[in-house]
């Protein structure tokens, strides 16, 4: 696995195809609540992309996302998801209330917003912690993450 | 058309999931329950349950494959 595959017809093609699936998975987070995806979906597609260009270029700095760097998305997905969760908690309503945060715009406008930072966190986290489970698989660090 | 899409769907998944428990080598068995999953997506689509397809082709076909070939790749000793 540490060897890379060396075929130049896959690294470019995984080079194409890659800012393609970022992109898809951004298009599948926005669009989560009136088509099929959200969250958990893109995160997969994310973290499929990153495990490709893992595969093809070897670990490390080839897939523009070291093994620290997953483990500080998978702690920043839930940060994300609790922080607005306990942030609309204090500022006055229900856990996960988004209306209730206190953002200088209309509650609709607020509500979606909070929708999509919950969405962003759960794609973070998903992300995050399938490449560290990669990672740990594969071991490129020899194991240590 | 569509309606008998969703059996056929469902007779390669029986296929493909005894091909898989019957199949001697580890790595084949993998490839066999991508298909598998690749199958059952599909007959998620017939169903109309369009997200619950899209899950299933994401991880099952995607992410579990490429995991169990780094276990297995991690595993020492003959696997027949």
């Amino acid at each position: 696995m540490r060897s890379r595959f060396g075929s130049p017809v896959l690294d470019a093609s995984a080079r194409l195809l890659a800012p393609f699936m970022w992109l898809f998975a951004a298009y599948v987070m926005v669009h989560g609540h009136d088509s099929p995806g959200g969250g958990f979906q893109a995160g997969v597609i994310l973290a499929a992309s990153i495990v490709m260009l893992r595969l093809v270029r070897g670990g490390g700095t080839g897939s523009g996302l070291s093994s620290r760097g997953a483990l500080t998305l998978a702690c920043a997905g839930p940060l994300l998801f609790g922080g607005i969760g306990i942030g609309s908690l204090f500022s006055g309503g229900n856990f996960l209330d988004y209306g209730a945060l206190p953002l200088p715009m209309d509650p609709v406008q607020v509500r979606v917003i909070g929708t999509l930072g919950i969405e962003a966190g759960v794609m973070l986290g998903v992300t995050g912690v399938l490449v560290l489970i990669f990672d740990v698989l594969a071991s490129w660090d020899d194991g240590t993450v | 058309m569509i309606d008998t899409l969703g059996p056929l769907f469902l007779l390669l998944m029986v296929v493909c999931a005894v091909a898989a428990l019957s199949v001697k080598e580890l790595l084949s068995a993998v490839t066999i329950f991508g298909a598998f999953s690749f199958f059952s997506a599909a007959f998620f689509v017939v169903q109309d349950a369009l997200d619950v397809a899209f899950t299933e082709a994401a991880v099952g076909a995607v992410i579990t494959t490429v995991f169990f070939v780094c276990a297995i790749k991690r595993t020492t000793g003959r696997s027949v």
